[in-house]
Parts: structure tokens; sequence; C-alpha cells
């Protein structure tokens, strides 16, 4: 909402300079968003009459104007196209200075003496655009200092209004503030009713009294619209942002900027029968005032005749029965409509309108009668015209009722904290509008017809709180009694897992939740993700079902931004659609590309499957929960045989693996890209430990070099010699992998270390051959081993 | 006798004259062995009598300890010889660049969240979270937001086909959590929201803590103390904090809260725009609409709740100028933060 301080101040004339109304207001939940001038600053411009105008001898464009001040004749070179002689028009004389700096002299201008300047409105800062002189009516007094006029110097204000203040979307609303907040009284406008000169009247039948449950309706007969609006008027709607149109339509939305009711003028001669406030109904069609035409559905309000709708209710007119130049009756609409009717049809059609603004957000239910007064005022005065009689039409049943909401003086306390007089109390809610009455433990209040925000206790606490000042009110904390939080301990802050991975030198990045359906489909399982009704863009149409998405796109920004080495991890939630419903649990994906480590003399290598498979091994160990499994997977955008199923106690965590080169060549990536995806819920269950008695007796490592199949896989010779389950075996592990001469083709040497030692006692020679013969036997049986010589 | 002697004196010379270990062993070999010449002397004394046989052996046992005593000395000079030298041979320049051991960061956006997590943690707070697709009911309705409400045109939301969302905001964790738990309740629930809107001062995708706090007798006074402490706590400075009204439709009365320009401490900046105040959170009380819906006795308890966009506070906790920065994932910027 755009307000003039000076129409403010002619309502709430506040001693308050802008600045404290800037922050009285906003203090007051009234966000004022910026301050402008209203026009640039001038001096010494005057309202000048030109009595003559002739071409200029030298200068096709130019003419010679003779220029009255109301005190002499000044001669004026002038070059707009619209200089004629008797027009009114702003006139800045020899020495004044306009915005600035730009000052006005005599001047010699092509050989003719030229004293003064007549202005354009967009030399005065009174508008943007350059459309020749400023006219001026034709009652304006020759020679009046033109600040004064235009009731300059005057300042804007934008307030940022929050949803719940529509009462606030007029001066009136804002004067009614401003004079609580500067406890000035308000004066109001005045909407004296007017007697009617004839009877004519226009029939109204309120088929939809839930959406309209009252309509004012007004004819005028007589009118002639070619009239200008008087500057003050057209002045005043420029500083509120509205440009002027014709006189009835400026002065039905002047009215809605004073009084805060949207009203709407029909020329009558164009309607067909009775008006019907009715709900539109499938298909009906109707051109706007804007020539935009819409195709109707029937929980859409409208304004109809017996011929087809004329008005979107409370949003916009219609084509068909707009005013013209030929207007010589209008019918003035003066309603109330149902914000929830209303809510929602403007966005609907792509429109946003101020009546719709109005409208949706509640309107003063009491106001209609007096705004069509306030308008039929002002179309006399402006217009001529014989007025009939205002015709109510309403339905009692659906309008507004009014509310009465208590307080209680022990509620201000407990919620704000402060003992408030009854006296005081009362003198807030009163001069806010409320009929105030106390009662046993605190007051009754009657809503006034204007606030659509309050209906319960709080809502007066709000405005008590408000008007006292949010800033005056007290200080303190909330005061407990000291509880202690539960904390698991097998359980494993996610955090831990991210500063494990950021000890890795792995870099957590954030990627968008929503990802390039194509991409995903790449990298998926087949199975389609949750689509986006309304994506912002269409590579951001579909929730992810992965990290890799969003990982292999951070990896190409960087890749693609000469990064040779790129680490990246994120974890949060991805949309997994189920049967009967949608998985949304957390997942932790690592992408790992490039150099192995940083440049170093003594290390150059790329990164491989080991690499991210130690780090994955590393994390799980975390919770001190099991160990992953890795058994060989395939995925159709995957490295065949780079490639892993990862799971845990049993439960598939995902998929850890190199991108296939062909897709990564595709995405510009020419180096090994390692990727991997998995839950992250069971990486954080973990248990707590419980103690195993440790051994005093040594321990003995034997090493073993075996020969297999190239085939065997190493998790085989783990689970051969598991199925010993013998405890003095500790562990089994590789320290080499050889292929070639000495080993026959198609089998691969393995190196074990293996390390023996029992709990109950040392083990001897004996023994210890005993369990290499017995892990040598399982291998030979299990994995086809043989002992390599 | 003569003959031990010299043997002796040719031991010595030879021990002397060794320079390498191999070379000594020869020597050892030589003189000590089962073989040697020190040995075959002892093997002399049978030949002798028993009056000449102690005193005989006694020079023999002389002469081996003398000898054996300048083979190990020369032995431990020739074995810290040979370590220098394989030192030498070893010795690197200390002025090349180590192995490199880096570390990576923390999102800037997880940093602040993890920070104002343990700072409510330390006010008794535990975190809470949700699911980001969200119904209706949780993200709209339960919060006092019906359907025609005309707030709902603020959030921009996302919508997917089965009438489903985006959550616009943190605060359905308020709603779950009342729903499942029972006062008082003091928590925190960080995480993604999402606005379909993105242009330089805004991202489809962003990050909310709310703060939700139900119990007896709460106040606004609380609320104002709360956030107080928290935002002088969070930029470690003494900073000046201003509450004005404003409206949400689950709380009342609501406020937005200003804090002192943390960048020109109040006189005046661009990121201020001149006002010399920030903007930062928006709070107020749980508005008593919000307990019916989740099943909280109204005549008992009070609350209050506050949300806050991280990026936000992370923008001018570290001075960062573009909001859109932060889902590039550009390592250059990434990189400034970390552990």
């Amino acid at each position: 909402m755009k307000a003039s301080i000076s129409w403010l101040k002619s309502l709430c004339p506040t001693e308050l300079s802008v600045d404290e109304i800037v922050s009285c207001l906003t203090m007051a939940g009234l966000e004022v968003d910026g301050v402008e001038t209203a026009a640039k600053s001038f001096t010494h411009v005057v309202v000048g009459e030109v009595i003559s105008a002739s071409p200029h001898a030298d200068a096709d464009k130019l003419k010679v104007c003779e220029v009255s001040d109301g005190v002499a004749i000044h001669q004026v070179v002038c070059g707009a196209a619209n200089a004629r002689p008797g027009m009114k028009v702003p006139f800045a004389r020899v020495g004044a200075v306009l915005g600035d700096d730009f000052k006005v002299q005599r001047a010699n201008i092509r050989g003719v003496e030229s004293s003064g300047m007549l202005c354009g409105a967009d030399e005065l800062g009174l508008s943007d655009e350059r459309v020749g002189l400023m006219e001026l009516p034709d009652s304006t007094p020759t020679g009046a200092d033109f600040m004064e006029i235009l009731a300059l110097p005057d300042d804007l204000i934008e307030v940022d209004l929050t949803p719940n203040r529509g009462d606030c979307l007029s001066i009136t609303g804002l004067a009614r503030e401003l004079s609580v907040l500067s406890q000035t009284p308000v004066q109001s406008v005045s909407c004296d009713s007017i007697d009617p000169g004839s009877s004519q009247t226009h029939d109204v039948n309120l088929h939809a009294p839930e959406g309209c449950p009252r309509y004012v309706g007004r004819v005028i007969e007589n009118i002639d619209v070619t009239r200008p609006t008087p500057l003050w008027m057209t002045e005043r709607l420029r500083r509120s942002g509205i440009r002027s149109i014709d006189a009835v339509v400026d002065i039905t939305n002047y009215v809605m900027i004073e009084l805060g009711q949207p009203m709407h003028a029909f020329d009558r001669e164009q309607l067909v029968g009775a008006v019907d406030v009715r709900m539109a109904r499938n298909g009906e069609e109707l051109v706007l005032l804007d020539g935009k035409k819409l195709t109707l559905t029937e929980d859409v309000l409208v304004i109809a005749d017996q011929e087809a709708p004329l008005a979107l209710a409370g949003i916009m007119g219609g084509e068909r029965s707009g005013i013209s130049e030929k207007t010589t009756t209008v019918f003035l609409e003066s309603a109330y409509f149902n914000p929830i009717t209303v809510a929602g049809k403007a966005r609907r059609f792509g429109l946003h309108t101020d009546a719709s603004a109005r409208f949706e957000r509640g309107v003063d239910w009491r106001l209609a009668e007096r705004a069509s007064e306030r308008a039929t005022n002002l179309i006399l005065e402006i217009c001529g015209g014989t007025p009939g009689p205002v015709v109510v039409t309403d339905d009692d049943h659906a309008m507004p009722k009014t509310q009465t909401v208590e307080l209680s003086h022990s509620r201000i306390e407990q919620q704000l904290r402060i003992s408030l007089p009854s006296a005081s109390v009362q003198q807030m809610l009163g001069a806010l509008g409320f009929d105030v009455e106390t009662v046993d433990a605190g007051f009754r209040c009657v809503v006034p017809s204007w606030r659509f925000d309050i209906s319960i206790e709080q809502d007066l606490i709000e405005e008590i709180a408000r008007i006292y000042g949010y800033n005056n009110l007290p200080i303190s904390l909330p005061a407990q009694a000291l509880g202690m939080a539960s904390i698991s301990e097998a359980e494993t802050p996610v955090m831990r897992l991210k500063h494990y991975l950021v000890d890795q030198d792995i870099q957590e990045v954030i990627t968008y939740s929503f990802v390039d359906p194509e991409i995903q489909a790449i990298l998926g399982d087949g199975t389609a993700g949750v689509r986006l009704a309304n994506p912002i863009a269409s590579n951001l149409a579909e929730m992810r079902r992965s990290l890799m998405p969003g990982l292999v796109e951070a990896v190409r920004h960087n890749v693609n931004r000469q990064a040779p080495r790129v680490r990246l991890f994120e974890t949060g939630q991805c949309f997994i659609p189920q049967i009967d419903e949608l998985d949304q649990s957390e997942r932790i994906g690592v992408a790992i590309y490039g150099q192995s480590t940083p440049l170093h003399f003594s290390i150059d290598r790329l990164v491989d499957f080991f690499d991210l498979k130690g780090i994955l091994n590393g994390l799980s160990m975390i919770n001190g929960g099991g160990e992953l499994i890795w058994s060989p997977s395939e995925h159709q955008s995957f490295a065949s045989g780079q490639t892993a199923s990862v799971s845990l106690d049993g439960e598939v965590l995902g998929i850890v693996g190199r991108l296939h080169p062909k897709l990564a060549r595709q995405l510009d990536l020419p180096k090994p890209l390692f990727l991997a995806d998995l839950k992250l819920d069971p990486l954080l269950r973990g248990q707590v430990t419980a103690f195993k008695a440790i051994s005093r007796y040594p321990k003995v490592v034997r090493d073993l070099a075996i020969v297999v199949d190239d085939m065997v896989k190493w998790q085989q010779i783990v689970d051969a010699v598991a199925t010993l389950s013998d405890d003095r075996i500790q562990s089994v592990e590789l320290f080499d992998v050889y292929r070639g001469p000495g080993v026959p083709d198609g089998r691969q040497s393995l190196a074990l270390s293996v390390s023996l030692q029992d709990p109950h006692g040392t083990l001897d020679d004996q023994a210890i051959q005993e369990l290499v013969d017995q892990i040598v036997c399982v291998l030979r049986k299990n994995a086809d081993a043989e002992l390599r010589g | 006798m003569d003959d031990l002697e010299s043997i002796k004196d040719d031991a010595l010379a030879l021990i002397e004259s060794s320079d390498s270990l191999a070379q000594l062993d020869d020597v050892r070999v030589k003189f000590l062995g089962k073989k040697g010449l020190i040995s075959g002397q002892m093997k002399t004394l049978g030949k002798l009598s028993a009056q000449e046989r102690p005193s005989a052996g006694s020079k023999i046992n002389e002469v081996r300890d003398c000898v054996t005593d300048a083979l190990e000395a020369k032995r431990s000079a020739l074995e810290v010889e040979a370590e220098t030298q394989d030192l030498m041979r070893d010795s690197v320049d200390v002025t090349m660049p180590g192995r490199p051991q880096k570390i990576g960061g923390l999102h800037p956006v997880t940093r602040t969240l993890s920070r104002l997590n343990r700072l409510f943690a330390s006010m008794g707070y535990a975190v809470a979270t949700g699911p980001e697709i969200e119904d209706d009911w949780h993200n709209f309705e339960a919060l006092n937001i019906p359907s025609h409400h005309p707030a709902r045109a603020m959030h921009d939301t996302f919508y997917f086909d089965d009438g489903r969302v985006l959550r616009t905001h943190t605060s359905p964790v308020q709603i779950r959590t009342m729903v499942s738990e029972e006062p008082p309740i003091r928590i925190v629930a960080p995480g993604r929201v999402y606005r379909c809107d993105s242009d330089l001062t805004h991202t489809p995708m962003f990050h909310q803590i709310e703060g939700l706090v139900v119990d007896k007798d709460i106040s606004f006074s609380d609320l104002k103390g709360t956030i107080i402490t928290f935002l002088n706590r969070f930029f470690e400075a003494d900073l000046d904090v201003r509450f004005r009204p404003s409206y949400f439709p689950f709380t009342e009365p609501s406020a937005e809260v200003d804090v002192q320009c943390v960048m020109c401490e109040g006189s005046g900046c661009r990121v201020c725009s001149h006002t010399g105040w920030l903007e930062v959170m928006g709070c107020g009380m749980v508005h008593p609409k919000v307990f019916e819906h989740t099943g909280v006795d109204t005549a008992v308890y009070t609350g209050f709740a506050f949300g806050m966009g991280i990026e936000r506070l992370a923008m001018l906790r570290y001075g960062i100028g573009d909001l859109r920065l932060f889902y590039e994932n550009d390592l250059q910027f990434l990189n400034q933060f970390h552990g």
C-alpha cells in the first residue's frame, strides 16, 4: 500500500515527522518498506497561462509563447507540441531551480529571447513519461505557487501489510492506526447522504448470498464523463500508484484508496435487465476491461445481467459494461463480497487487482453505503448528474455477525508479564475502534466491522502488546525443572560420520532435492521417481531417489573448473516410492574422482575402487556394528567388474562402483569416477560394546601363499576360513596378489597372513601346524586352492 | 711362547686394518675360530707338564681376551661407521613438501546448523526432524492456514499430483512433535524447505530451523529473552534486538525480529539497506488453534515458536554476499569452511 503523507495527515493531523511516522507504523506491525518524495524539489514554479503561441521564425518545432504568471507577461520559447493559447501550465520563472541543479535562466534561442520555461510533468518529477506540457485544469488560478497547488512537498510511504491487516489498505485505515499511535484524533471523511434527484433504480438479485450478502447500487443519470478529473484527485491517485483513466473511474479508485471500499461503475445503458449477483455457469465467458477473455467455472462469483456476466465480482469489471466517453448514466456498485469466495480467484486467472487484494483480506462490511454516498458526492461535484436513491439489497443471514471477544486481566498478565490498569486497556482498544465494556475479570470487546483478524483473546493480547510496544514488554527466560536428555550410546550422531568423511579429505556438498529426470533415469534402477506438479525447471522436476545425480553434477561442476581431484559427500532425504507409501529416509553418498592424493612427488595414481571401499569400511566401523559385506553387482551405468552391492547385517544398503567410462565421457569426466549411495540409518545404529576377555598368551603369525582360480573372490577365502569356527584363528589378511610367470594362466597367487592366538594357553609348534593344515585343507576344499611351493 | 706373542701382534694388526665387518669376521675365524691360531695354542697345553700348564694357559687366555676385546671394539666402530653411511645415503631435503594430509569441510549450512543445534541444546532443546514431502494438513491446515487463506499465496508451494507438497517451512515438525509428545516440549527442528521461487535472492530449496517451547506459564517475555540470548550467543556480540508486530497464522501475538546490523554495527550499510537493522527471524506465541489441532490443552499450556533461515544467518556470519553460492557446490567456495 502506497500512501501520501500529506493525505494521511489530512485525516490524522499529527505533528510527527515522516521518519517518526515511518518508525511508529513499522513498530506497530505496519512495516514501511520505503519512503520517497512525491516530486522533485523545485522553486519559483507558478501556474502560468499561455496567452499566445506563434511559430518560431527559425525553427519548425519551436513556438514562441507569451505567458502570464499573474503579474507580468513573459516571452518563452517552447518545444512542446501541445503548447496553445489559453492553456494553464506549470511555469518556471527565471531563477527557478528544478530538481537538484537545473537552473532556469534567461536565454536566447535561435535569436529569440526566452524568459522562463513551460514544464512537463516529467521535468517536475511528477511522472516518468514525457508527454509534452503538463496541462492544468482551466480553473487553476494563474500565478498560484505550484508547490501549494499540488500540496508539495509530500512524501510517499510504501507500507508492506501482512495479510491480516486488510483494514489498512486505505488512507482511512492507516490514519486510524496512526491516530492511536500518535494520540491524535482522527478526522473522518464526510459521506453525507445525498437526496435523490430522481427515482431511477436498477434491480439487483442476490442469488449467491454467501458470496455477496450486501449489494449497494445507485443510478446516476446525466453525467458528463468527459469532464477532467481535478488536479488534486489525479495527484493523490498518482501518489497512490494509480493512473488517471476518466473522471468516474478515477472517483471509484479514489474512494477505494480513501475509505478502503472497492467500487465499480457500470454504463447503465449497456445493462440488459436486472443485475444478478450469482455464481458463474461452467463455460460462461467474460471479456475483462483489459481485453482478456476468461472462461468461467461455477465457483466464481460474477455480476451479471440477463444476458451474460458483466464483471468478476470483487476483482475486475468487464469490457461490455465499462465506462466510455459516451456514457451518460452509471450504475454504481458498492458491495460486500465474502473473502472466502473471492480468495484465490484472481490468482487463478493470473490477475492481481486493487479490488481483489482488498476483498480477499476483508473489506469493512458496514462501509458500502457510506462509500456509495462519498462517490456520489464526488461524481456530482465533478461530472454533474442526477442521482437516484441508494438501494441496499442484502441478506441478513449471510451478513457477517458482530463479534464479541472476552479478554481477561489475568491473561494479559500471564502472556505479557505486565499489569495494566483497566482504563489503559479500554483506552487502547477503544482508540482502535473496539467497543469495550468491563466485566468481572476483564473486558468484553465488540470487534469493529473492519477488523477481520480479531476473533479470540490472543488477538486482543496482540493488539495490547502492539500498542504498548513489543520492545517495552519485559524480558525473561523460560523457567523449567532441570531434566536430563536421554542420549543413546548405541546410536551414532550423523555429525560423527560427517566429521569422519571430512577427515578423509572429503568435502560436504548440499545439492537440490529435485533433479533432472533424465540423469536420474540413467543412474537409477529403472523405476520412476516422484514428479513435481509445478517444477521450477524441467531439469529440476523429479525428487531424487539417490544422492548420485546431485553428486555427479557437483563433480562435473568442479571438473569443468579444472579441479584435478574432487572428493564429495552428501547426506539427506531421498524419496523412493514404495507400494503403498513413500520412503523418505536419509541416505549418504560419496564421490571420488581424479588423483588419489593431492599432488606430491612420491605418489602418483588415480583413485580406484579400493580407495572408496576403504573409506566406506572405515565409516561403517564408527558405530561399532557389523562389517560391511561387499558382493559383486551389475548396473547399466556402472563399470562391470568394479561395482558392488553393499550390505550390513543382511540389509542391502546400496551400491558402490565406478561410473561406466562411456557415461563418464558423455558427462565430460575423462578420469574414473567412483560413487557410493547408501542408506544412512543402519550406519548410525550400532551397539554398546560388550567386553570380551583378552588373551594373555603370545600371538603367532604365519604366512601362506596359495594359488586359486582368477574367478575365486577374496570373500570366498574369508568365508572358507570362517567355516572352521576356531576362536584361535584371529584373522586372515591379504598382503599380496600376484598373477604372472610361475602361476598358471587363469590363476592367481594370494599371500595370506594368518594370526593365531589361543585364549587359554600358549600355542605350541604342533598346534600351530595343525591349525595351518586345517586352513590349507578347507581352502583346498572350498576354493580349490593349492599351497604355492 | 714367542709364537703366542707374534700371533697376538698379527691378530691386532689385522683387526686394526680391517675396514668391513666381513673382513673382521675373517680375522675372528682365523684366530678365535675352532681351528683358529689361538684355539690351536690351547691344544698345545696338553704337551706341557702339570707345573707349566697353568701359567701357559693363563697367558693364552690373556691373549685371547685381548684379541676378543680388540675385535669387539673394532666391530662396534665399524657398525657405527656403517650406520652413519646408511643415514648419509638416506638423507632427505627436509624442505621438500610433506606427504599431503588434507581435510575436507562441512558445508557452511551444516556448519551453521550444527552450531545452532549446539546452542539450543545448551538451553535444553532436543533436535526433531520430519519428512520433506508433507501432506497439506501438517504443512498448512494444522498450522491454521486453511486452503482459502491469503497466507498460502505467500508460500509459493511445490505440489505433487496426489495433493502432497514439499514442505514450505519446518513448522510441520512442530505439529508432529505436539501430536506425538506431551508437554513440556523444547525442540528445534532444522532442515530443508522449499519454495517455488528462484532469483538473485531466492533459491527453490533452502534451510530453516524452527524452535518450539510448550509448557505451563510460558510468556511472550520468555520468547523475547530466548531470542535475544540466542542472537547474542550466535553472533558472539552484544547486539541490539528489536521485535516488530507481524503476522503468521500459527502464532498470536506474532513478531518479526530485527538484530542490529552485524556488518556496520547499526550505523547503516548496503547489507542492512541503510536501516541499521537486519530482519533475521519470525516468532510468536503458539496460536490456540494450533494447540487445538494437535491436542494440547490450552487451559494448561502456552508456548512459543520461532523460525529462521539458515542461509541468511550463514551469510551474515561469514560475510557471504550471494545466496546462490550455497548450491553451486564450487570447491573454491566450500573449501573456505574447514572442519
